[in-house]
């Protein structure tokens, strides 16, 4: 992804900060982080009940947390001044993100090699690599991950769409903020309304308006899904509907930032229509394609409220997407462990993947002049 | 009358005819992609003042095909003359429908502030933790955007459980900050990027501290960008489910969890079902409606540079 290093602020401060406002800030983390660092011990000693101090649930430890963060915040002005102030900008962000997602994540590659049924009192069971073995033989799991591929390579065909929408915006039309505004509709509508609205309501076979619309059209027994295809084409196509006002929107804004000079310069030089889109505005919209798909990949990898609401993954487990998958499992059988272990081998297929793509885009975007 | 001098050639007028033609198509696109955007909600609309001959005759039309009545408004207790009665179903709702509106606006605030503080600092000043440098740091940020939500939810499950804060509107809008802060900090390092350096310069040299500085001087030009991120945040969060049906149960179970939880139980009462959607959508629609510039121009950041 692009970096949008501008130029930085160059500031030079008197930074005299005095001995004894040093020791303050000293003692404000210290003092604090030992404060984290007793209760969360008695804490532990309550869990493991060799004293009951009475703490029901975690909650003084994270308050505790809250308590330590604040002070380790405070104290970069009270040890740096000036820039301690500039370091103040993301550290309360950084904070927030490695507390929300660093430390779940090790606690979940914890849980992953567990057998932890969250509805059963035996509580969670270290069970080593039994967890993984399981998903070695899961058809259900390796049948999920083929339907992302097959979600994901359905992006290709909604980028035409979203490209050859975009073209149409940007030609010389009238009513182009009423387009734009209708356009965009989809993409604001709630996934799971959208499953009812569509999926449910408008797909009916019998009473559903497309239903009606593909009998007139000699479908006779139109079935959205029946058949593990045509159940994933459609799910396929609801996402897209939902989506490409994003991809079209991205493109639009590329579009706009041609200069028009370089396609009248064309025009004069006598190149037909289509000569001029493959020669200078595709070359031109590489980068926010690339852009574009890439985030579009990234959400789509997310897919699963529509899923979960329209086919709850049928039939037969052909429309499932790996998320999906692994809300079911969890609903069902409520085991804890195998499915953070099925989405802990997810992500680290997703960064592997992205890496690669990230770096064939990277390589494909070099300017070869 | 004197005869026509001038006349258009030939290939002048196939050129008008060439060019009619072209504009049809192009409108008749437009047009039809409009109608696929648009008709879901207007069935939608529609299929909320429906009985149910009218649904299965597939009627359309409003006062042409049928009459419309207020089903769908009823039965969530907000037609006309169920409005001022005692209503259950409209309380659940109502409750729901402030859950969202709480989570959302809330996470959406929290991570507007945090995600403009942090991509302020990256686009101003060099920073240096350890190894990491500027370009990691925002790495860092950004890659959170991955992070798919089923890796975090059971855990997220699981450590709740243990801090209380199940079913906590609290512990969403925690959540949902954390989702969104990746995209307002990639809106918002595009936003100040484009601000010049020297107006901070000027402001520290009139003897402004680095803080007032930003809040002062650089915020309110950047304001648009906030709003932007601030408004595609509030979509996202306003319409997530994954979370909320994991981590909720009844106390803070969100508008989209309500709408899941009805598609099955209530059968054939479309309009009821029509209702609660179109409920779950209209802040938005109508958010979109007006706000749409920002939309997009929050969308378009880091598209063009």
């Amino acid at each position: 992804m692009s970096s949008a290093e501008g130029e930085y602020l160059h500031v030079v401060t008197a930074d005299h900060v005095s001995e004894q406002r040093r020791r303050t800030g000293r003692l404000l983390i210290w003092g604090s982080a030992s404060l984290l660092g007793a209760v969360i011990l008695a804490q532990i000693l309550n869990h493991y009940e060799f004293a009951d101090l009475g703490f029901s649930n975690w909650r003084p430890t994270l308050y505790a947390y809250l308590f330590w963060a604040t002070c380790l915040c405070i104290s970069q002005i009270l040890l740096h001044g000036e820039r301690g102030k500039r370091t103040l900008f993301i550290l309360p962000a950084v904070l927030f993100v490695v507390s929300m997602v660093v430390f779940p994540l090790i606690f979940a590659v914890g849980i992953a090699f567990s057998n932890w049924n969250l509805s059963s009192p035996d509580g969670r069971q270290f069970n080593g690599l039994e967890n993984l073995r399981q998903m070695w033989v899961d058809d259900f799991y390796w049948n999920a991950l083929k339907n992302m591929v097959w979600y994901t390579l359905a992006i290709a065909v909604e980028y035409a769409i979203a490209f050859g929408l975009a073209l149409l915006l940007n030609a010389q039309i009238r009513a182009r903020k009423f387009f734009r505004i209708a356009f965009l509709m989809p993409l604001m509508l709630s996934p799971v309304a959208v499953s009812w609205m569509i999926g449910k309501s408008m797909l009916e076979i019998r009473f559903g308006p497309v239903a009606r619309l593909a009998r007139q059209l000699g479908w006779d027994t139109p079935s959205f899904f029946g058949s593990p295809e045509i159940a994933r084409l459609t799910i396929m196509v609801m996402d897209a509907w939902t989506f490409i006002p994003f991809m079209m929107i991205m493109i639009l804004a590329g579009l706009q930032a041609i200069p028009k000079e370089l396609h009248e310069a064309a025009e004069v030089d006598g190149a037909p229509a289509w000569k001029r889109f493959w020669e200078i505005t595709f070359p031109l919209m590489l980068p926010v394609s690339v852009t574009a798909i890439l985030i579009r990949i990234i959400f789509k990898l997310k897919l699963a409220d529509i899923i979960i609401n329209v086919t709850a993954g049928g039939p037969g487990g052909a429309t499932d997407s790996v998320t999906s998958f692994i809300f079911r499992e969890y609903r069902d059988r409520s085991n804890v462990g195998y499915g953070t272990l099925l989405a802990i081998f997810y992500l680290v297929l997703i960064v592997i993947a992205l890496t690669v793509l990230m770096k064939l885009a990277e390589r494909w975007m070099k300017p070869r002049y | 009358m004197p005869a026509q001098i001038f006349h258009d050639s030939d290939a002048d007028r196939a050129f008008r005819a060439g060019w009619a033609s072209r504009r049809i198509v192009i409108y008749g696109i437009l047009l039809i992609w409009a109608v696929i955007c648009l008709f879901p909600i207007y069935w939608t609309i529609t299929t909320s003042f429906k009985a149910a001959p009218d649904v299965m005759k597939g009627n359309l039309i409003p006062w042409v095909d049928f009459v419309p009545k207020w089903l769908g408004l009823r039965s969530l207790g907000l037609s006309p003359e169920t409005i001022t009665a005692e209503s259950t179903v409209r309380d659940e709702f109502l409750k729901r429908f402030w859950n969202s509106a709480i989570v959302s606006v809330g996470s959406s605030s929290i991570a507007v502030i945090l995600g403009s503080c942090a991509a302020y600092g990256l686009s101003r000043f060099s920073f240096r933790f350890g190894f990491m440098k500027n370009s990691d740091i925002s790495f860092f940020f950004l890659s959170q955007l991955i992070l798919p939500p089923v890796v975090l939810a059971l855990p997220f499950l699981v450590l709740y459980k243990e801090l209380a804060l199940l079913d906590s509107r609290v512990g969403l809008i925690a959540l949902y900050s954390l989702t969104v802060l990746p995209i307002v900090i990639w809106i918002m390092r595009d936003q100040f990027g484009s601000i010049p350096v020297e107006l901070e310069e000027a402001a520290l040299v009139d003897g402004q501290s680095i803080w007032g500085a930003f809040l002062t001087i650089v915020l309110p030009i950047a304001l648009p960008g906030m709003v932007a991120a601030f408004i595609i945040s509030l979509v996202l969060t306003w319409n997530e489910y994954f979370f909320a049906a994991l981590l909720t149960s009844s106390h803070a179970k969100t508008l989209p969890v309500m709408v899941a939880s009805q598609t099955g139980s209530q059968g054939i009462a479309w309009w009821s079902m029509a209702a609660l959607s179109l409920a779950a959508i209209l802040p938005l629609i109508i958010i979109g409606i007006i706000l749409e510039r920002f939309i997009i121009k929050g969308m378009a950041a880091g598209a063009v540079k």
